[in-house]
C-alpha cells in the first residue's frame, strides 16, 4: 500500500496495464510531449515511446473514431479527453459507433476502449466547461460508466476498465487529481464493476454519493454526527452497472435516503436511483427520498452564483434534515 | 422550384444536367492488367450477382416483405467488384449504408444478405443490423455504416491498428459524395496524413448527396480536398471495372509500400433513387439514360464477347445460376426464423449476464 495522488493512481493503473499488454496504448491532446494537461500521463512517453503514447491534434471526433476503429481491429486504446466537455465534439463516435457496433453486427465486433478524462465542474470555468456527463453516458446501452472518488478505487477501476472488452467511460475530476489516498501496489489490483462500497457506516440515513460529491457527503456526515445523526455513505463507484442492491440493503436499515449527484435533476442519476428505491424499497421508506443536485441551469461564472449552483455540505444537511423530519 | 432572378439565396439552385463528368477509362486490355478468362468470368459473376440481388430485394421491399430502408447500389457495381479483385483478401474494407454490393463482392452469400434484409437470425448480422449494417468480419468486411461520414475515422483506426501491429494490410474506406462535407472526413484526413496511415479513402461520387447535386453541396472538386493535407489523390472512372482494377492495384501497392494514405474520387452513377421512396425529380431522365449507356455490366459483357474471350452461353450460364441463387435466397430468408426474444439483450455487451436496468 502506498499513499498516492489520484493522478498517480491513474498513471500507475495505465503503466501497469501497458507493461502487461502490448496492445494497450494511450492517445489524446498533450498526453505525450507535454506530459499531460493535468500530468496524469507524466513520464509515460519516456517509458513507452511515441508508438504507444500519442499526441493528437485537437480533433475529438477524429481521434475518438480512430480509437474505436483501432479497438475493432484488435488494440486496446485509452483515449484521454482533456475534459469530457470536449468529448461532446466527438460524441457521435462514442454513442453511435463505440456503443452500438457490437449490437448492429450481431456480436461480431468487440470494442475494448477506455475514454477517460476529467468530468463535471472545476470551479469558475463557465457553462461549457462544467458539465457532469455520467447521466448522459449512463443512458446509452453498450457503454459502461465509472466515476471513482478516491485514488485506490481509481486505480482498481481503471485497471478493470482497460481489461474490459466493452467501451468504458471513465470519469475523473480536475479538482481531485491532487487528492491523496491509500493505493494497493498489487499489479493485479482490480475492482469489479457494479460493486458499491459502504464508506461510512451509520443507521440514521443513507447518503448515496459518487465522484466529487462523495467528498461533499463526507463533509456533511461529519457535521451531522455532531448533531447525533449517523449517516451511512454509499459510493456506487460505477454508474453503469449500478449497484442498487447495496443501496437498498442500506435503506432497509436506515429507512431514509438522500442522493447527492452533480448532474442536473431531470433524468439524472438521482432520478433513477430514486425511482428504483420507490419501486423496490417502498415499504422500508419512512420519508420521501430527497436529492441534492446542481439546478436545472448551466453553470454560471460569477463566484456568488457558482456557489449557489454547486451542491455543498449545507444542501446535503438540509436534505438529511428533511428525510429525518428535523427541519 | 426555380429561383426568381431577384431572389436572394445561399445554396446553388436548380436541376443540374450531368452531375458527374466521367474521366476516361483505362485503355489497357485485360491482358495488360493480368486478367485471365477465369478472372473475367469472376468479375461478371460478381457484378451480375450484386445487380440481380438488389433487383430482387427491391421487388421484395415493394411487396412489403420487410421494412427499414433500402439503398440500392445498382450502377456502381464496377467499384466494389474491381476493388475486391485488386486488393488482398485480408485488406480491410469498410463502407457506408449502400453496402449490399460490397458484402456480396467480398464473398458474403446471397442467403445471408437476403436474410438480413428480412431481419432473420440467419442474416449476415444476425438480423440486428438490417440493410444498412451488413458486417462480415471473417472476410475483413467491417460494415455497413449509416451515420454519414462517421465510419471514416473508423477506417483510419483500422489502418492505425494494422500499422501498430506491423501488418501490411491496407484499409479501404468508401463513402458517398455527401460525406465529403462532414467534419469527420477533414479531421481524419489530417491525422491519417500526419500519422502516415495505410488507408485509401474513396469517395464514390455518384453525383447526388441524396437529392442534392454535388455542385450544390460541395465547393470545388472533391478529390482536391486531399491537396489541403498533402494527400495523394486522383479521379477515377467508376463505370469501368478494368479502370478500377488498374487504379487500385497501383494505389494499394503504393500505400502498402510507403505507408501513406490516398484519396480517390471515383465518378459513378446510381440508377435508382437514394432510397426506395425517392421519386428522383432532382435529376433529368436524359442524364439517367446517358449513364445507363456506360453500364459496367454491359460494358464488360460487350468487351468479352467482342473479343471472343467468352461465349454468350457461358454468360447465360452464369445468369441462370445467379437468378436461381437469388430466388433461393428469398426462400431461405422467408423460411428462416426471426431472432429469439432473448436476442434482444444479446450482443449489447461482451458478457451475456450484464445486469440491465429494468
Amino acid at each position: 500500500m502506498a499513499e498516492l495522488q489520484f493522478r498517480e493512481a491513474l498513471r500507475a493503473a495505465m503503466v501497469e496495464e501497458m507493461r502487461r499488454d502490448e496492445s494497450v496504448f494511450i492517445m489524446g491532446e498533450e498526453v505525450a510531449e507535454y506530459d499531460g494537461a493535468y500530468k496524469v500521463t507524466q513520464g509515460m512517453l519516456e517509458e513507452f515511446g511515441f508508438k504507444r503514447v500519442i499526441d493528437t491534434p485537437i480533433s475529438e471526433l477524429g481521434f475518438s473514431g480512430i480509437g474505436v476503429g483501432a479497438a475493432m481491429n484488435g488494440l486496446r486504446p485509452i483515449v484521454e479527453f482533456m475534459t469530457f466537455n470536449f468529448a461532446v465534439v466527438g460524441i457521435d463516435q462514442i454513442i453511435n459507433n463505440a456503443a452500438k457496433l457490437r449490437y448492429m453486427s450481431g456480436g461480431q465486433i468487440k470494442i475494448p476502449i477506455v475514454f477517460r478524462g476529467p468530468n463535471a465542474s472545476a470551479g469558475q470555468l463557465g457553462a461549457t466547461h462544467s458539465v457532469a456527463f455520467e447521466a448522459l453516458y449512463g443512458h446509452v446501452p453498450g457503454l459502461k460508466v465509472v466515476y471513482p472518488s478516491e485514488p485506490g478505487d481509481a486505480k482498481g477501476l481503471l485497471k478493470t476498465s482497460i481489461r474490459d472488452d466493452n467501451p468504458v467511460i471513465f470519469l475523473e475530476s480536475e479538482q481531485m487529481y491532487g487528492l491523496k489516498g491509500d493505493v494497493p501496489d498489487d499489479d493485479d489490483y482490480t475492482i469489479p464493476f457494479g460493486v458499491a462500497k459502504i464508506k461510512r457506516e451509520g443507521s440514521d440515513v443513507t447518503i448515496v454519493a459518487h465522484g466529487k460529491m462523495y467528498h461533499v457527503a463526507q463533509q456533511a456526515a461529519k457535521e451531522l454526527a455532531k448533531d447525533g445523526i449517523e449517516a451511512e455513505i454509499i459510493d456506487p463507484r460505477t454508474i453503469k452497472p449500478f449497484d442498487m442492491k447495496t443501496v437498498i440493503e442500506s435503506v432497509k436499515k436506515t429507512n431514509r435516503c438522500v442522493i447527492v449527484d452533480e448532474t442536473h435533476p431531470f433524468c439524472g442519476i438521482a432520478s433513477e436511483v430514486g425511482f428504483q428505491l420507490q419501486r423496490d424499497a417502498f415499504d422500508y421508506l419512512d420519508a420521501p427520498v430527497q436529492r441534492v443536485t446542481v439546478p436545472d441551469v448551466p453553470a454560471p461564472f460569477a463566484k456568488n452564483l457558482f456557489d449557489l449552483w454547486l451542491p455543498g455540505p449545507k444542501q446535503v444537511i438540509e436534505a438529511v434534515n428533511a428525510v429525518t423530519y428535523r427541519s | 422550384m426555380a429561383k426568381k432572378a431577384e431572389e436572394k439565396g445561399f445554396t446553388p439552385t436548380g436541376v443540374v444536367y450531368k452531375s458527374t463528368k466521367l474521366p476516361k477509362p483505362t485503355s489497357k486490355t485485360h491482358d495488360k492488367l493480368g486478367l485471365k478468362k477465369k478472372d473475367l468470368l469472376n468479375l461478371y459473376d460478381s457484378m451480375y450477382r450484386q445487380r440481380r440481388f438488389e433487383e430482387r430485394a427491391a421487388q421484395m421491399y415493394q411487396k412489403g416483405k420487410f421494412g427499414g430502408f433500402l439503398h440500392l447500389y445498382i450502377g456502381q457495381e464496377a467499384i466494389s467488384t474491381g476493388v475486391v479483385h485488386a486488393l488482398n483478401d485480408d485488406d480491410d474494407l469498410i463502407t457506408a449504408y449502400r453496402d449490399h454490393g460490397f458484402a456480396l463482392a467480398r464473398g458474403a452469400t446471397s442467403d445471408e444478405c437476403m436474410a438480413e434484409l428480412f431481419g432473420k437470425a440467419t442474416g449476415i448480422s444476425n438480423g440486428k443490423g438490417g440493410s444498412m449494417h451488413y458486417f462480415k468480419l471473417e472476410k475483413h468486411f467491417w460494415g455497413g455504416h449509416a451515420i454519414v461520414g462517421a465510419h471514416i475515422p473508423l477506417a483510419a483506426g483500422l489502418a492505425f491498428a494494422n500499422k501498430y501491429n506491423d501488418s501490411d494490410r491496407v484499409a479501404v474506406c468508401f463513402f458517398g459524395d455527401g460525406a465529403v462535407d462532414q467534419g469527420a472526413l477533414n479531421e481524419t484526413f489530417n491525422m491519417a496524413q500526419l500519422w502516415k496511415l495505410p488507408v485509401i479513402f474513396v469517395v464514390e461520387n455518384n453525383g447526388y448527396s441524396m437529392g442534392t447535386a454535388v455542385e450544390r453541396h460541395s465547393a470545388g472538386d472533391l478529390h482536391k480536398r486531399g491537396d489541403a493535407y498533402g494527400m495523394k489523390n486522383d479521379i477515377v472512372n467508376g463505370m469501368d471495372v478494368f479502370t478500377i482494377i488498374e487504379k487500385f492495384q497501383e494505389v494499394a501497392k503504393d500505400v502498402r509500400k510507403n505507408q501513406e494514405p490516398w484519396f480517390l474520387e471515383i465518378r459513378t452513377y446510381r440508377y435508382r433513387g437514394h432510397s426506395m421512396s425517392d421519386p428522383g425529380n432532382y435529376r433529368t431522365k436524359d442524364e439517367l439514360e446517358e449513364f445507363k449507356q456506360s453500364d459496367p455490366i454491359e460494358r464488360l459483357k460487350t468487351y468479352v464477347l467482342d473479343k471472343k474471350l467468352v461465349k454468350q452461353e457461358e454468360l447465360d450460364e452464369i445468369n441462370k445460376k445467379i437468378d436461381k441463387e437469388v430466388l433461393d435466397a428469398i426462400d431461405f430468408a422467408e423460411e428462416s426464423d426471426f431472432p429469439e426474444p432473448e436476442a434482444l439483450f444479446q450482443h449489447v455487451y461482451v458478457e451475456d449476464d450484464f445486469p440491465f436496468v429494468k
